[in-house]
């Protein structure tokens, strides 16, 4: 705001080299930080956010490891707990299973269970979400699952802003932080200020300012929520869309604060309805705004089936922006 | 006046001998120690899951009294004694068993979970073979940050069998890893003995095959425990990678508390009580003309001077408040 | 019987290895015990003799049990402690309630005890309103009955939208109660308070009322002990003849009693407005209601005077249950023509109150006690309870406020009548 001239500067960008950017600046900012995973070198990174980076920073910083994720995540946790600042990449949150006992067991823990001694400054990012038909195995939302884990941070960037903007304040953070990329985001473009940097992964944010309802969404479904915003304008309905950004810790503040001046609230989740993240923020505002509530809670989540492969099957699973629609429409009834 | 074992050798001019006194009376305070534990167990003071390490004590001793200051160790659930030679005192330890705020941890942890930054002793882990990426990142920290240090990580021949312990071997050896892999093989993960459930019990032959170097010691003989490490050591000090050091060992104790070992024979463990350490070891000291029935009263006395302090400082021990119950979920400093 | 592990709650003493007289030594194994995982040694951590066993074999005991009693070297045998920790209580299945439809009657109390207190024990209402929590909380705020709203909402339920369409079709705004939240004006495009907005005004206007009432009215407080025990065993009488659900509450004898009393001192009963006392039209007794939230309101039971118990009950009953789903009358907050307030379930005794301009008198009632009472020279045990007033010394005076509670107390001598 202060510097008009060099704000009002941006550049086209993607999501993927935003966030390329990311990693690039706190290599050079810090020499404790390097890059750990499965082909983020010679490769340049499964989904190619890592391209170009083993060239500019070598072989030690940017880490090639075998297909071990408990034992690079683990060793990524060692690593933090000798003082280095490491960023793991999973290739995907399905293979993030592999190293959950290194994430819930050891990341999560040890510093609660060690009375204070050992915190774990750590980066863990991965891909996340559906929309690329990869079928069962490559494609869930388990970030609701992660953020049911005291001690570790859950970001889901889901702008050009925040992919450039949460990786830096999550290195600065004394904790395990993990970044969820929906996988649909990397190509997505647009403008972004040519001075981007780092942001605060506090607070959720509201995305479009509205009075009707509040659309709750994160990482891969603010789009949808944006677009269904606008469709539901054009019907005279006024939708305010939220953008949770960190889902551990949830900032139940804001969500509250939107419902209130709503009154309505529909939760746009690709995880799976049951026990999801979408469950804990609706609980969260029947526990803080029932009495300001004009109707009852909706979710907008992914079907309850393993993702399949053919994309109408696919489509058909996944929260759409035209569901949404739908569902704001039958609960708003006569407006207000 | 009562003879410390410190003045005691000072009859015995050579260093050796000092040193043997050391171990020998390290080797006593384990054993007397987890003794008082099995007895406070029984009388309620103590709780959860107790593993002692009764009949194992050479291990510890003879690895880690050859380790530096700055060096790392990662243990697991069965490390009372490894927490009390490298030098976290009985007081913390005690307190720690009987969950009291003076704890080494806290008493958040434990008797699973000793953890102590100022002896870079990192748990107390208590997932089998969790703790083995733990070591190698902090190798990998230490060798990226040029420091000369070794990581020793103790596991049971139990570990074996997980998956981690072969991508840790793996990693460390492909990444030349300052780590000291120290298996000690007691033939029972729980009562499970080792040759029901491998298809190849020879561990080094495993290790071997991760190209590093892997040898088998008599871990009842804390001698040869002293000799193994030291050479184990100077070679990965040297930044020749990691290294396998596989005690064959046993415990005369059950698995924790409440076993009734319906897996071993009686007379298997009679037969291995011959070869107890602190026993063998005993008699050749006082071959060689070292130890009397006077020196060994002297520690005897010493030693359970130390573990009555252990009690009383822990009987005098307060719980954390309820109050606390949520500190140290997140980091309280900010990031330096 | 020695704790074994986490998991470990008792153990069956299966053999003595030793027997009383025996020398042992730390470490020996003197017993087996049988657990859930097994056949377990227990071994010794005292040197001794065995003086006795006080657990035989084949007997199960909780962990803590002391199964033996050794004398250490060097001590007598000492007298056996019970165990610390209580036995294992027997397993007995758990009493299996009757099924009861949702909307029948909770299940039933010991004859002896009291009716329920209102509030907690409210049935569920047979038909619920479906209305938004929302739409109840701005329908409290507007003076709107719900149930004369249509809904137009998802499956017929009322909105805020409802809710204000309904209140604009009104001609007049309702009056604004003194202590009741600050007045919500009817724009519908303003969003609504916050709920800690609404606690805040509510506070506020509980501030105003009671500032101007310690400010103005010149109190004076009058306490007397009135003996309970007559009205007490009247209502246990009269509630054995009720069934469950017409069952009364003491309270309600004392609202009654309270009325019938103001009958005869109307200056009491009334409002000082602009420099003079004005009777009130009907003896409507305010009751004072704390919200769940904080603050409270004394909503109105019109013509307590003219009503037989069972109607004051249903009416406090239906007063309570609309004060908690926030849908009150507008007149029954402003038509208070006295309040009554009890902290008597609070375990309070002695309660002066405020009064509430522009009413003139407030009564207050503790708890009832029992009390050693002296009557006739004879010294018995009586529940009592203290009955209080407060005064606008400007509309009445001590003395005839001490007449009153007289009047009130005989009144609660003769239940039978009330």
């Amino acid at each position: 705001m202060s510097a008009e001239g060099a704000a009002a500067q941006t550049v086209r960008i993607t999501y993927r080299e935003a966030m390329r950017q990311a990693i690039r600046e706190a290599l050079i900012r810090d020499p404790r930080v390097f890059l750990m995973g499965e082909d983020v070198g010679r490769y340049g990174g499964c989904f190619a956010v890592s391209r170009g980076l083993l060239e500019e920073f070598g072989p030690e910083r940017i880490r090639d490891t075998p297909l071990s994720e408990s034992a690079f995540v683990g060793a990524g946790i060692g690593a933090a707990m000798g003082g280095m600042r490491p960023i793991v990449e999973i290739m995907t949150v399905n293979f993030s299973l592999l190293a959950l006992d290194q994430i819930l067991n050891n990341a999560a823990t040890i510093l609660h269970m060690s009375g204070g001694q050992f915190n774990i400054p750590l980066v863990i990012r991965m891909t996340t979400g559906a929309g690329r038909q990869l079928a069962a195995q490559h494609s869930h939302s388990l970030e609701g699952w992660y953020a049911h884990i005291p001690g570790i941070k859950i970001l889901t960037p889901a702008t050009l802003e925040d992919a450039r903007g949460m990786l830096w304040t999550a290195l600065e953070d004394p904790d395990p932080v993990l970044i969820f990329e929906h996988g649909g985001l990397y190509n997505t473009e647009g403008e972004l200020a040519a001075d981007a940097g780092a942001v605060e992964i506090d607070h959720a944010a509201v995305r479009r300012a509205g009075s009707d309802v509040s659309l709750i969404a994160y990482g891969g479904t603010l789009g949808k929520a944006l677009r269904a915003a606008e469709e539901l304008a054009a019907g005279g309905i006024d939708a305010e869309v939220l953008d949770l950004r960190t889902l551990r810790p949830l900032d139940t503040e804001s969500i509250l604060a939107s419902v209130t001046r709503t009154h309505r609230a529909v939760i746009i989740d690709e995880g799976w309805r049951s026990g999801s993240i979408a469950a804990e923020v609706s609980a969260r505002i029947m526990e803080g705004a029932f009495y300001e509530l004009d109707a009852p809670v909706a979710r907008v989540c992914s079907a309850e089936v393993p993702m399949p492969y053919p994309r109408h099957l696919e489509e058909a699973a996944l929260p759409q922006a035209a569901t949404v629609v739908q569902t704001v429409r039958a609960m708003v009834g006569k407006r207000d | 006046m009562t003879p410390t074992p410190q003045a005691a050798s000072s009859n015995h001019p050579q260093p050796a001998g000092e040193h043997s006194l050391t171990a020998l009376r390290q080797m006593i305070l384990i054993r007397r120690f987890e003794e008082k534990c099995a007895e406070l167990y029984n009388a309620g003071k103590i709780h959860g899951f107790v593993h002692l390490y009764i009949g194992e004590e050479a291990i510890a001793v003879g690895v880690i009294a050859q380790l530096q200051p700055e060096d790392a160790i990662v243990a697991t659930y069965r490390e009372h004694g490894h927490a009390l030679v490298r030098g976290v005192p009985a007081t913390a330890v005690m307190a720690e068993m009987y969950g009291k705020q003076e704890g080494c941890s806290r008493g958040r942890g434990g008797s699973m979970h000793l953890f102590d930054a100022a002896t870079r002793f990192y748990g107390g882990n208590a997932i089998v073979g969790g703790g083995l990426p733990l070591a190698v990142g902090l190798a990998l920290a230490d060798k990226m940050a040029g420091r000369a240090r070794v990581t020793a990580c103790f596991f049971g021949e139990g570990a074996v069998a997980e998956g981690e312990f072969h991508e840790c071997l793996n990693l460390s050896a492909l990444w030349k890893l300052p780590v000291l892999f120290c298996c000690e093989n007691n033939l029972y993960a729980m009562g499970t003995a080792l040759r029901r459930s491998e298809s190849e019990t020879d561990l080094c032959l495993k290790a071997s095959s991760y190209e590093m170097p892997a040898w088998p010691v008599d871990g009842m003989d804390v001698e040869a425990c002293q000799d193994a490490a030291r050479r184990a050591l100077t070679a990965v000090r040297g930044g020749g990678g990691p290294l396998f050091l596989e005690f064959r060992t046993y415990r005369f104790r059950a698995h924790s508390m409440f076993d009734p070992q319906l897996y071993r024979e009686k007379q298997e463990v009679e037969e291995w009580k011959k070869r107890d350490p602190i026993l063998t070891f005993g008699a050749r000291l006082r071959e060689a003309g070292l130890l009397d029935d006077n020196v060994l009263k002297s520690i005897e006395d010493d030693v359970a001077a130390e573990i009555d302090r252990s009690v009383e400082f822990a009987e005098a021990g307060t719980w954390e408040p309820v109050e606390e119950l949520t500190r140290f979920v997140y980091s309280e400093r900010t990031r330096p | 019987m020695p704790s074994l592990g986490a998991d470990m709650e008792a153990g069956t003493l299966v053999q003595w290895l030793v027997k009383p007289g025996d020398r042992i030594k730390r470490g020996d194994v003197i017993a087996v015990v049988e657990t859930e995982k097994g056949a377990i040694e227990i071994e010794v951590f005292v040197n001794g003799i065995v003086h006795s066993f006080t657990v035989q074999e084949g007997e199960k005991v909780p962990v803590g049990t002391v199964l033996a009693l050794i004398a250490a070297d060097g001590e007598a045998p000492a007298v056996p402690t019970p165990p610390a920790i209580k036995p294992v209580p027997p397993i007995a299945p758990p009493p299996v309630r009757p099924v009861t439809p949702a909307a029948a009657a909770p299940p039933p109390r010991a004859e002896k005890q009291p009716a329920p207190a209102p509030g907690p024990a409210l049935q569920p209402s047979p038909a619920r309103l479906r209305i938004s929590p929302l739409a109840m909380r701005v329908a409290m705020e507007l003076g709107v009955d719900p149930a004369a709203v249509k809904g137009t909402g998802p499956g017929g339920a009322i909105t805020r939208f409802d809710v204000e369409a309904a209140a604009k079709a009104k001609a007049a705004p309702p009056p604004t109660p003194p202590a009741a939240p600050a007045p919500a004006a009817l724009k519908p495009a303003r969003p609504a308070m916050m709920a800690a907005d609404k606690q805040a005004a509510m506070r506020r206007a509980i501030a105003a009322a009671m500032a101007r009432s310690k400010r103005e009215i010149p109190h004076y407080y009058l306490g007397t002990r009135i003996d309970m025990s007559r009205a007490m065993a009247w209502l246990r009488e009269e509630n054995l003849k009720r069934s469950v659900n017409d069952r009364l509450l003491y309270s309600v004898m004392l609202l009654k009693a309270v009325a019938l009393a103001l009958r005869d001192f109307p200056e009491l009963n009334g409002f000082w407005v602009d420099g003079a006392f004005k009777p009130g039209e009907g003896i409507h007794v305010g009751v004072a209601i704390s919200l769940r939230l904080g603050g409270l309101v004394a909503p109105a039971i019109h013509d307590v005077d003219k009503k037989n118990l069972s109607e004051i009950m249903t009416g406090l009953h239906d007063l309570v249950k609309r004060v908690r789903a926030g849908v009150l009358r507008s007149s029954e907050i402003a038509d208070a023509t006295i309040t009554v307030t009890s902290l008597g379930e609070q375990g309070v005794e002695h309660v002066f109150g405020v009064i509430y301009p522009p009413q003139v008198a407030l009564v207050g009632f503790g708890k009832i006690v029992e009390q050693p009472w002296a009557q006739a020279g004879m010294v018995g045990v009586r529940p009592v309870i203290m009955a209080s007033l407060s005064g606008d010394h400007r509309a009445s005076d001590g003395h005839r406020g001490g007449l009153f509670l007289a009047a009130l107390d005989r009144l609660l001598q003769e239940p039978e009548r009330l």
